[in-house]
């Protein structure tokens, strides 16, 4: 039974571990390209979800202000794409890395100058309610947070795979000149992904704050962690993702349990290290090389 | 206007292209020896501060900005470096030994750990380095008997033939010390890009693919490459536990690394010069803000103390711009003043235009 409990609140937070994922597998997927600042984007949504639906600040109902929240973040996402990214569109996959770093540490600055460094929490309307299934008890938020994982992955998998928009989003991953040449408004469809994700990383992070405490510096190691779950699941796999995020969230718990003190915090890297070395590319890998 | 005339192989590959280029770096190199008289002691130990992180910049530069792997964990090597240094001077080994020995130590677990992590590419490297680096924290707390666990170690004082070379004892000698290690590794590694394997690590940056069709064996090459960049690191990892004076698992945290990166980034990928450049701008612009921020406080009454963290958001901001207008960083702004110069009255605006790129993707290679 002892298992049990341990596996439910492993797989909450492998939940949010893996809609982070979905974040940089969804610019991965489309512009090749990993976004360092997601866990900086999932401090800012958290922030926006506080102001907008906590008593004494808006004070807005959940879903309202969950909305409200991935609304804003997804214009963030479209302007910052428009207004900062496109400056080095085209250059290697390196120059993002260095630039979306920078931006993390400038988001971090910013939320730490707004709302100061004191960790917050949201106030949820299922807060410290739980649902008993037989012995097996499970806090509310962890089933909400479960089940939005699961519909926010599955509507991602089909938009990928059977709209014309996702289409488009793959193929100007694959080659973007090739892809101009098809007609496809690549840097618009860029800066559509970057709102897309800016609306999963808002909603993950209204669900991370709505079981913890949120503060400004608490994006980079999450971001990280959450960076090792979409690469266990091979970056630029959608399901790959949630996987490899539930991977994560199950193993920290585990390991906090029956391994030696220390070990559960560099877990989840050696778990990647361990995924990367075996099958460089991830679970659901996507790689194939050209032999020379 | 110079014109150079070249009139045998060697004036290819010759450290220095003429007497002039030869002046100028004596005459840096001198400046860099009156240093200590003329600087006060605050200053002398920043200047001691700026070497040790061109050191560990040098060694991050040979795999990222010379052989093309981009690393996000050499934190992680200081911090083998540090410690086996600092364990080994505490069990009663000289600073030489030692020093070459924690070199040895980082050079040799670099290759071990690079045989896996290089048959990554491109992004997944960054990201196993990165996890290297997270873990390396960790461990320090684990292996308690080497590393001192939760507080660490105390470096003990430097003896050298009878002379204290010690950061507190005597900083100049401290200076001196980091200062020639620097000139030597400098001059190892200049040597190192014009050999064969050198330019095998070149090759291997600008494309595998050429580069294998050309005879190099890339797999080797990146290892070396790594190894010797660990190495490297390893050395500046062990002065700079010598310059802090007590190091522990917080010491070489993740942020470091980050930093390092950004540092190279900045300065100018692909340069020796860039490891230097981007080295003072890490340990200056922190003490720029400082006097900016007094500065605003006492003539126009604006306090900045309200924001922590200010340095690191200013410097983020340089680099965002840098990454934009000048992807070359700080080296690449030199070259175009440099040329501009050499060139005065001809210089024309296009010289430097980057040309326009497509991204294809890494997963179908």
């Amino acid at each position: 039974m002892d298992i049990l409990q341990l596996l439910v609140s492993g797989i909450a937070n492998g939940c949010i571990y893996g809609l982070l994922a979905l974040g940089f597998v969804l610019i991965y997927k489309a512009s090749e390209a990993v976004n360092f600042a997601q866990g900086d984007m999932l401090m800012l949504g958290a922030f926006l979800g506080i102001a907008f639906i906590n008593t004494g600040n808006a004070d807005l109902p959940f879903l309202i202000g969950l909305t409200l929240s991935a609304l804003v973040m997804g214009i963030f996402g479209y302007l910052l794409d428009r207004f900062v990214l496109r400056g080095i569109f085209g250059q290697p996959q390196f120059a993002m890395v260095i630039l979306t770093i920078a931006l993390g540490f400038l988001i971090r600055f910013a939320a730490g100058a707004i709302w100061g460094h004191d960790p917050v929490s949201l106030q949820t309307p299922f807060a410290g309610r739980t649902l008993e299934l037989g012995s097996l008890i499970v806090p509310v938020v962890d089933a909400v947070i479960i089940l939005a994982t699961v519909a926010l992955t599955t509507t991602l998998y089909f938009f990928f795979a059977h709209t014309r928009l996702g289409v488009a989003m793959q193929a100007s991953s694959q080659n973007q000149m090739a892809a101009y040449y098809m007609g496809i408004p690549v840097k618009r469809v860029n800066s559509i992904v970057w709102a897309l994700s800016g609306v999963v990383a808002a909603i993950a992070g209204v669900l991370f704050a709505a079981k913890g405490a949120v503060e400004p510096s608490v994006g980079l190691l999450f971001g990280i962690k959450a960076f090792a779950a979409a690469v266990i699941g091979g970056l630029g796999s959608l399901p790959g993702a949630l996987a490899g995020g539930l991977l994560v969230g199950i193993v920290e718990p585990f390991a906090a349990r029956y391994l030696p003190a220390g070990s559960s915090q560099i877990a989840p890297y050696v778990l990647m290290l361990l995924v990367l070395i075996l099958r460089p590319g991830g679970l659901f890998a996507q790689i194939s090389q050209k032999k020379v | 206007m110079r014109v150079r005339f070249k009139s045998s192989y060697d004036d290819d590959i010759n450290l220095f292209e003429d007497r002039w280029h030869l002046l100028q770096f004596g005459l840096l190199l001198a400046a860099a020896v009156v240093a200590p008289w003329l600087l006060g002691s605050y200053y002398l130990g920043e200047l001691t501060s700026v070497l040790i992180w061109a050191l560990a910049g040098l060694g991050l530069m040979l795999i990222t900005g010379h052989t093309g792997q981009v690393s996000l964990g050499h934190a992680a090597f200081m911090a083998i470096g540090a410690f086996t240094n600092l364990a080994l001077m505490l069990r009663g080994w000289n600073f030489f030994p030692a020093l070459i020995a924690s070199a040895l130590v980082s050079g040799v677990i670099g290759a071990i750990i690079a045989r896996p992590i290089l048959r990554m590419s491109g992004i997944y490297l960054a990201i196993a380095t990165l996890a290297l680096s997270i873990i390396i924290e960790d461990v320090a707390i684990m292996a308690a008997p080497i590393t001192g666990g939760v507080s660490g170690l105390f470096a003990p004082t430097i003896e050298l033939f009878g002379v204290q070379a010690d950061r507190y004892g005597d900083p100049a000698m401290f200076y001196y010390l980091c200062l020639a290690l620097l000139v030597l590794v400098t001059l190892a590694y200049l040597n190192l890009l014009r050999s064969p394997t050198g330019r095998s690590f070149l090759a291997v940056r600008d494309s595998e693919v050429s580069a294998r069709a050309l005879g190099v064996n890339v797999a080797r090459a990146k290892t070396l490459a790594f190894s010797l960049s660990c190495a490297i690191t390893g050395l500046a990892g062990a002065m700079y536990a010598h310059l802090v004076q007590a190091v522990n698992y917080e010491s070489f945290l993740v942020l470091i690394s980050i930093t390092l990166l950004l540092q190279v980034v900045i300065g100018g990928l692909g340069s020796i010069h860039g490891a230097f450049f981007g080295a003072i701008v890490v340990v200056m612009l922190p003490q720029l803000i400082a006097i900016t921020r007094d500065l605003l406080n006492n003539s126009f009454g604006i306090s900045m103390a309200s924001y922590p963290g200010m340095d690191t958001a200013v410097f983020a901001l340089i680099i965002l711009l840098m990454v934009i207008y000048e992807p070359r960083g700080i080296y690449g702004i030199w070259i175009k003043v440099r040329t501009w110069l050499e060139l005065f009255p001809l210089y024309r605006k296009g010289m430097f235009r980057r040309s326009r790129t497509y991204l294809k993707t890494e997963r179908m290679r």
